[in-house]
């Protein structure tokens, strides 16, 4: 019978990394790889064996695979790409700010606060239930449709706004899950210890709570950066317009894979930096709560 | 402006006057032969359907009787030009052509006919030649530039002069490969997924010209975008994705008449002058070159 120690070590382990938890748990850890390995093997041989023997298989590895489409396309989609960087780079400096200050109006406590409260939950409602590509349109179009001078034409901005917009709806929203999972007693401690009302959010509840949502943050975040191939619709040539360009060109398939490509090699990196941010964080919190 | 159009008009008139008389004047074996191969609906008379309204510049000169908008039997506008050259060609005088309703879709549904050609902007398919026969091409599509009346581009002459503005196309069109690659701009023109935000996109002068093809010019400066004008057109070249055919009922043998017409007024000119009259000087849409 294992200890209590024991078992919230493998609990650990569990939160860990379910990938591999299967390989590690009792003592037959090298049979197990072994096991996980051949079935591995036998998993994929088979799925790529079915594939590549389905009778329209040479037409769709040429329609969506063509190794030649994909380095002719490649570079301009690539240089494309860098219009979506920069949209969900500026975006997203927008969103986690505005976002916060939505999520913190959400918490005000007390009746006064009311018509802000109410406020924070219709902009949430409304702006999580349009769908992004109609605000990306009424904005990019209906705003310098106005033909107000000082309003600006370019679509990029607009695209911007609406996409800071949109996902500072459902960011607020994680935020706010992040506020509300801090115990209350934390407020309570921190109000008791002098801190004022403004003072416990900032130094007690929100780190806290930032640091409990980076993952969900990091969702967020993923989603922004393909949701920028919308703003194409405006007649930007983002990547995936630029890839839409090379596909009606050619009627081949293999440019949405580049743009893919570009989006797949943003996002995996930061997905392990964010793992690794969460464990970092889980070392130095159990480090301190052993010296306490 | 009306009688510049008359006298514009006046070489036409000689034109198919000749014509007439040419093959009036021809030989009565040719023309027995033209009978036994040739013939149409109603004997001895041509009938040409067409949509109702008859919408300009294809057809000009006005309403009249159940007409709206233009009567094709005035032999004004390209596609009555045509339609009366041809008529010619085949031996029939302007007075044994008639003129009768056609619906767009009626057209090139399959079915027997009651016209003996069809023209009507209609663009050679394969998917509609399965159902009807097609003419050769007497039109290949132009390329248009429509643009705001009044901004920067509107005063540029010449398609060296377009590369450093704001262009956009819709995607998947000729229209956006000939802006890449004859235009060549300086700016990454820019590519809309429909011709509504196109469209949107020009008016609210977050482009500065739109490129399709001359039809859909005609359409964008009447009715979509109001102040808005043709810069000018730009010949395919070769490169035409949309030419426009009469229909004729599949399999009708009049089809090689009205080929050897149509091939014949190519080959001596007369479709490129009707087109420089109808689809470029009554449009203000001069050719850029």
């Amino acid at each position: 019978m294992a200890s209590e120690g024991d078992r919230r070590a493998g609990l650990e382990v569990d939160r860990r990394s379910r990938l591999l938890d299967g390989l590690r748990s009792g003592g037959e850890g090298r049979r197990s790889v072994a096991i996980a390995l051949a079935s591995t093997i036998v998993f994929f041989a088979v799925v790529v064996f079915a594939i590549t023997h389905a009778p329209g298989w040479p037409a769709v590895r040429s329609q969506f695979f063509s190794w030649h489409e994909f380095k002719s396309t490649f570079p301009e989609i690539a240089r494309a790409f860098r219009l979506n960087i920069k949209i969900f780079c500026i975006a997203e400096v927008f969103i986690l700010v505005f976002a916060l200050f939505l999520a913190v109006l959400r918490s005000l406590p007390g009746p006064v606060f009311f018509p802000l409260r109410a406020l924070a939950i219709i902009y949430a409602d409304l702006f999580r239930g349009i769908p992004t590509i109609l605000v990306i349109a009424m904005l990019g179009f209906g705003a310098p449709a106005l033909g107000l001078s000082y309003v600006p034409t370019s679509v990029i901005f607009w695209g911007i706004v609406s996409l800071v917009l949109i996902y500072s709806a459902y960011v607020s929203e994680v935020y706010r899950a992040g506020i509300e999972s801090i115990h209350p007693s934390q407020e309570a401690a921190a109000r008791s210890l002098g801190l004022s009302r403004a003072q416990t959010l900032r130094r007690v509840i929100l780190p806290q709570a930032v640091r409990r949502v980076i993952p969900p943050l990091l969702n967020d975040f993923i989603g922004l950066q393909k949701d920028t191939a919308l703003v194409g619709t405006l007649g930007a040539v983002e990547a995936f317009q630029q890839s839409q360009i090379d596909t009606n060109a050619t009627f081949n398939f293999t440019a949405y894979l580049c743009a893919a490509a570009l989006f797949v090699a943003i996002t995996i990196p930061l997905a392990r930096f964010t793992d690794w941010l969460i464990a970092r964080d889980r070392r130095q919190r159990q480090a301190g709560g052993a010296t306490l | 402006m009306r009688k510049r159009l008359i006298l514009l008009l006046t070489p036409i008139a000689v034109l198919a006057a000749i014509a007439v008389s040419a093959s009036v004047a021809a030989s009565p074996t040719a023309s027995t032969a033209v009978a036994a191969t040739c013939a149409t609906v109603t004997d001895g008379q041509l009938t040409i359907g067409t949509d109702n309204p008859a919408y300009p510049p294809w057809f000009a000169g006005g309403s009249k009787s159940s007409w709206k908008i233009n009567d094709p039997s005035t032999g004004k506008g390209y596609e009555s030009a045509v339609a009366y050259a041809i008529a010619a060609k085949l031996g029939y005088s302007k007075a044994k052509v008639k003129w009768t309703y056609i619906p767009f879709n009626k057209a090139f549904a399959p079915g027997p006919k009651a016209f003996d050609f069809d023209i009507n902007q209609i663009s050679i398919t394969a998917a509609r030649a399965k159902v009807v026969s097609f003419s050769t091409s007497y039109y290949d599509v132009n390329q248009a530039l429509v643009v705001n009346k009044g901004t920067k581009i509107a005063a540029v002459r010449s398609i060296a002069g377009l590369a450093s503005f704001k262009l956009g196309a819709q995607l998947g069109t000729t229209s956006y490969t000939y802006i890449k690659n004859r235009i060549k701009p300086t700016t990454q023109p820019a590519v809309f997924n429909s011709n509504a935000a196109a469209v949107i996109a020009l008016k609210n002068k977050q482009i500065d010209g739109l490129m399709v093809d001359l039809p859909t010019a005609f359409y964008v400066t009447a009715v979509q975008v109001p102040n808005s004008k043709i810069l000018g057109q730009f010949e395919n070249k070769g490169g035409a994705t949309d030419r426009f055919g009469v229909v004729l009922a599949k399999g009708n043998p009049l089809t090689s008449c009205v080929n050897r017409a149509i091939s014949s007024l190519r080959a001596n000119g007369t479709l490129k002058r009707l087109q420089q009259l109808w689809l470029a000087k009554a449009t203000g849409a001069p050719v850029l070159k």
